[in-house]
């Protein structure tokens, strides 16, 4: 194969909704009237919302076209570092549109939706056998909500305890949820700068950790795709504290069926299903965040949870320390049943996926680190991360090389994340992609790099091919215009 | 054949074969994959491997059809309750477009370049929100109603400079969202205080004068017991004590008939939008719907699209004053949401752009008037309908003393789900249902209701 993945077909312009469409068309059919209209109070009466009249022939073609402007896992590689875009297999969403589970109420009594509870039951079992934690629970609408899951957890497992604690240690490599969600259950959040191997040392965090401190946050695999390797023993600092340990499980795609998060000293890890477990990230959710907790902290998990006993399985509020509900019904119970059919359809191969995956991110690292800077020169996890620094004599950065890769037909990594790597370029190639795929990306890889010292304008004038070239960004946000 | 028989399945997601595996290690220059694996210590490792069941493509198949078939739906029963999700009618062309492939399996469109589909999507969902709520700015959605309510009410308080600590929230707001609400609470040192309902089925706004340090008031419209509150009135009293007025809605379609939010000065408007085309599914992925007037754009939590122009000057759509959000603000981000709920928001754009703006109207109508039979046919029939307040497709009937009996006769029998009984929520109301009619009721279905719930 010589030819690239980037190429042109004939992009379609197509207007705004409201600049389309003529009063009097519609694309619905109206259900029969079959009873009387009967008027409205006046006080009360509105004009209705002025939407535009299309037909259905223009709403398929105006969303189509839309679409082909769009780039998804089913396009192409999508090496977004720590976002783990893995392929979306297409019997999930079969599962997910059964009517049993598309078209069921959440209020129905819980004799008469057993198959539903079952399935939140067994998936909440499976992901605690997979993290090597005691109990689960599967209401967290996405990682971010399942980071305050746990925050709260701690707040309240202080509480019952007797105790308040303000203070949560945060890594300087963590996502930027962590401390909002910190921030959001009432903690401050003190930094802990990342050691000179890329990992956190148990000395700095020996240093901070006080009883005033709740716990630590920490991200392993971490965000520079490097086990942090003395978790352990920072546990048992943390722990002799009195506090506790939450880990960002964003990056378990690693380590499914090798690591066991309980003896790793982890208390409280939440699980982003749309990673890991292969549901369709939608271009920004829904996505879903259980949290698997120890033993101890296991009465403190959300409620209603699924219990099953001699009658069956029900919904129940009997868990007094609960830290209470965080949706109104279970969470995004469509999502469950993709990321069940994942686990089932794999079953033990989860760690399968997890050595190819490290595998093939590794094997990028090995085949690019000649000719991109790679600021931690060490066996990786699922992600490796390089800088722009062999591209700064040539004046072309890590945004550059980021839209010239569009125009390769790859949707670029993870850029200027994370933050403690100036001009970070961080690859996650996953499980999904075969050989040839990673073979021609990394041959793109180094012809960019060729390109930044012999053609640079190739790189900043990118990208070409797409709908629209490198949008006014500052103009957007000094100029709001956020509807039409 | 035998060679066949002992081979190991080959699982189709993992496109390696042994020999891939073989050139790669060799390039990477470690022995076998376990060794890739040697920086994690022994004490952090599995002392058991794995040990889950594996399913063909086909064996799923069959598992998962019998766990749907143990879960009833619209398809075997007729549910007459809503309180919160809804079974409306979506179109098949909205369902399909949804699910092409560029859609759901793009990410959060961190390069606009290759991401305009979603990108002018959900600007085209904010419009249309702005433009059924009557508001000016519409963010790019949050997890569902219940954690919208909790950030809009935290936005008030920094509306305030958290000056003043204490919200209020009508009790006639769903009782599923002040739950999660006090979740969202409990560790911010805020305080929620609620407000009692009134005879006729609304809120009770006289409690607020009791509150020191208010920095917002919430009502639902319709309420929980579907009534529609007087907004208007309402936002002249909150306004008054300089508090800042939230509405919240369950079901979104009201505001085709009923006057929107916006219309009635409302400063936050935030809610469930499952009924604009999304599958109940059991209660999610439902859709944050969140509005703001612009004065407050700084304070917004989530995402936000905007318009702006490439190099070339074509117009074309960006994420944008991402400055709010914790991936730039970190610990002093107005929310610590990052991934939304994308593609329910495109959905609902969808949805809304396939009724258009008469459909949509005729759609609430439609609804309303056959609630409004059910209501005059059940009165007729010797029922009590207890509160008032005009409603649009949920209403509260009060049954005789011994009608929990024959409500589970009901749904075992005739498969019929008579409402929701309010006594789980509100204790006071031993014998209330909720009960809720959409467009997919015929009157045949009505007429059979009230036939069976006759005293």
């Amino acid at each position: 194969m010589n030819e690239y993945v980037g190429t042109q077909g004939l992009i379609l312009n197509e207007p705004l909704l409201w600049e389309r469409g003529r009063k009097g068309r519609t694309g619905f059919s109206l259900p029969t009237r079959d009873v009387d209209p009967v008027a409205l109070d006046a006080a009360i009466a509105g004009e209705g919302p002025d939407f535009p009249d299309l037909s259905e022939v223009e709403i398929v073609r105006h969303y189509t076209r839309l679409s082909q402007w769009n780039y998804g896992v089913d396009s192409g590689m999508y090496p977004l570092g720590s976002c783990t875009m893995k392929y979306n297999p297409k019997t999930n969403e079969r599962q997910a549109s059964l009517p049993g589970f598309a078209g069921s109420h959440p209020l129905v009594p819980s004799e008469l939706c057993q198959g539903a509870l079952q399935l939140i039951y067994e998936l909440e079992h499976d992901l605690a056998h997979i993290s090597g934690l005691e109990a689960a629970s599967v209401q967290p609408a996405a990682g971010a909500q399942g980071e305050m899951t746990g925050m709260l957890i701690f707040a309240a497992y202080h509480r019952h305890r007797g105790q308040t604690r303000s203070k949560i240690l945060i890594p300087d490599t963590a996502h930027g949820t962590n401390p909002a969600s910190a921030a959001l259950c009432g903690f401050k959040s003190v930094p802990l700068e990342t050691g000179p191997e890329g990992v956190l040392t148990p000395e700095a965090v020996a240093a901070v950790m006080d009883e005033d401190t709740a716990g630590l946050m920490v991200t392993n695999p971490n965000t520079l795709g490097l086990f942090e390797t003395h978790i352990r023993q920072i546990a048992d600092i943390v722990h002799t504290k009195g506090g506790l340990i939450y880990g960002d499980g964003a990056n378990l795609n690693a380590v499914m069926g090798i690591v066991d998060f309980s003896r790793a000293g982890i208390d409280v890890l939440h699980i982003n299903l749309h990673k890991t477990f292969s549901t369709p990230h939608g271009g920004g959710g829904p996505g879903a965040g259980p949290v698997c907790v120890s033993r101890e902290l296991a009465p403190f998990l959300p409620t209603p949870r699924v219990v099953k006993d001699a009658r069956g399985y029900r919904l129940t509020e009997e868990f007094p320390l609960s830290i209470g509900k965080l949706n109104a019904f279970y969470g995004n119970f469509g999502i469950l049943v993709r990321a069940y059919s994942f686990i089932r359809s794999l079953g033990n191969q989860l760690k399968d996926a997890s050595q190819h995956a490290v595998l093939n991110a590794n094997y990028i690292k090995e085949k690019l680190k000649d000719r991109y800077h790679l600021p931690f020169d060490k066996p990786c996890m699922h992600e490796c991360v390089f800088t722009d620094r062999h591209l700064e004599p040539y004046k072309v950065t890590t945004l550059d090389l980021a839209k010239r890769l569009i125009d390769y037909g790859f949707h670029p990594p993870t850029i200027y994340f994370p933050l403690v790597v100036p001009g970070a370029i961080m690859i996650e190639p996953t499980e999904s992609e075969s050989r040839e795929n990673i073979d021609q990306f990394i041959t793109t890889m180094r012809a960019i790099a060729e390109e930044a010292r012999t053609s640079p304008e190739l790189l900043t004038s990118a990208p070409r091919k797409t709908k629209v070239r490198r949008l006014d960004e500052t103009a957007a946000a000094r100029k709001p215009c956020l509807r039409g | 054949m035998k060679e066949i028989s002992e081979r190991k399945q080959i699982m189709r997601y993992l496109p390696h074969t042994s020999e891939d595996i073989a050139n790669m290690l060799t390039a990477v220059g470690v022995k076998d994959l376990d060794e890739l694996f040697a920086t994690i210590p022994e004490d952090c490792r599995r002392s058991t491997p794995l040990d889950l069941p594996t399913l063909t493509e086909w064996e799923l198949n069959a598992h998962m059809e019998k766990l749907a078939a143990q879960t009833v739906s619209w398809n075997t029963h007729t549910i007459f309750a809503g309180a919160g999700s809804y079974h409306h009618f979506i179109p098949e062309a909205a369902r399909y477009v949804l699910s092409r492939s560029e859609f759901a399996t793009a990410y959060t469109p961190y390069q606009p370049e290759m991401s305009q589909g979603t990108l002018q999507g959900i600007f085209e969902y904010q419009t249309l929100v702005c433009r059924l709520l009557g508001m000016e700015i519409a963010n790019a959605s949050l997890y569902d109603g219940a954690s919208a309510l909790a950030e809009a009410l935290l936005m008030a308080i920094r509306i305030g400079r958290a000056k003043k600590k204490t919200v209020a929230v009508s009790t006639l707001v769903n009782p599923y969202y002040r739950k999660v609400l006090e979740t969202y609470f409990q560790s911010t040192g805020f305080k929620v205080e609620t407000l009692p309902y009134l005879p006729d089925g609304s809120t009770d706004l006289a409690a607020i004068d009791a509150i020191d340090d208010l920095a917002g008031v919430a009502i639902q419209s319709p309420n929980f017991f579907g009534g529609i509150e007087d907004l208007a009135a309402a936002g002249q009293v909150i306004h008054d004590r300089g508090a800042v007025f939230i509405t919240a809605f369950s079901e979104p379609l009201a505001y085709g008939l009923v006057k929107s939010p916006g219309r009635q000065d409302a400063d936050i408007v935030c809610g469930e939008g499952q009924s604009l085309g999304l599958a109940q599914s059991f209660g999610g992925p439902g859709l944050g719907i969140f509005a703001a007037k612009q004065k407050y754009l700084r304070n917004l939590p989530g995402r936000l699209v905007g318009q702006t122009t490439d190099t070339d000057g074509r117009r074309g759509f960006v994420l944008t004053l991402s400055t709010r959000e914790q991936h730039i603000r970190r610990e002093k981000a107005t929310s610590n949401i990052c991934s939304n709920q994308s593609l329910c928001a495109m959905a609902a754009g969808i949805y809304m752009a396939a009724l258009g703006g008469s459909g949509f109207r005729e759609l609430a109508a439609l609804n309303r008037d056959k609630t409004e039979y059910l209501k005059g046919a059940l009165r007729a029939a010797g029922l009590e309908l207890p509160f008032a307040r005009p409603t649009f497709n949920e209403f509260v009937v009060k049954f005789p003393a011994d009608f929990d009996a024959q409500w589970q006769k009901l749904l075992a029998e005739k498969k019929i789900l008579c409402g929701i009984p309010l006594v789980c929520y509100y204790p006071e109301l031993a014998d209330h249902y909720l009960l809720c009619v959409t467009e997919t009721k015929s009157r045949e279905d009505l007429d059979r209701l009230v036939e069976e719930v006759k005293p």
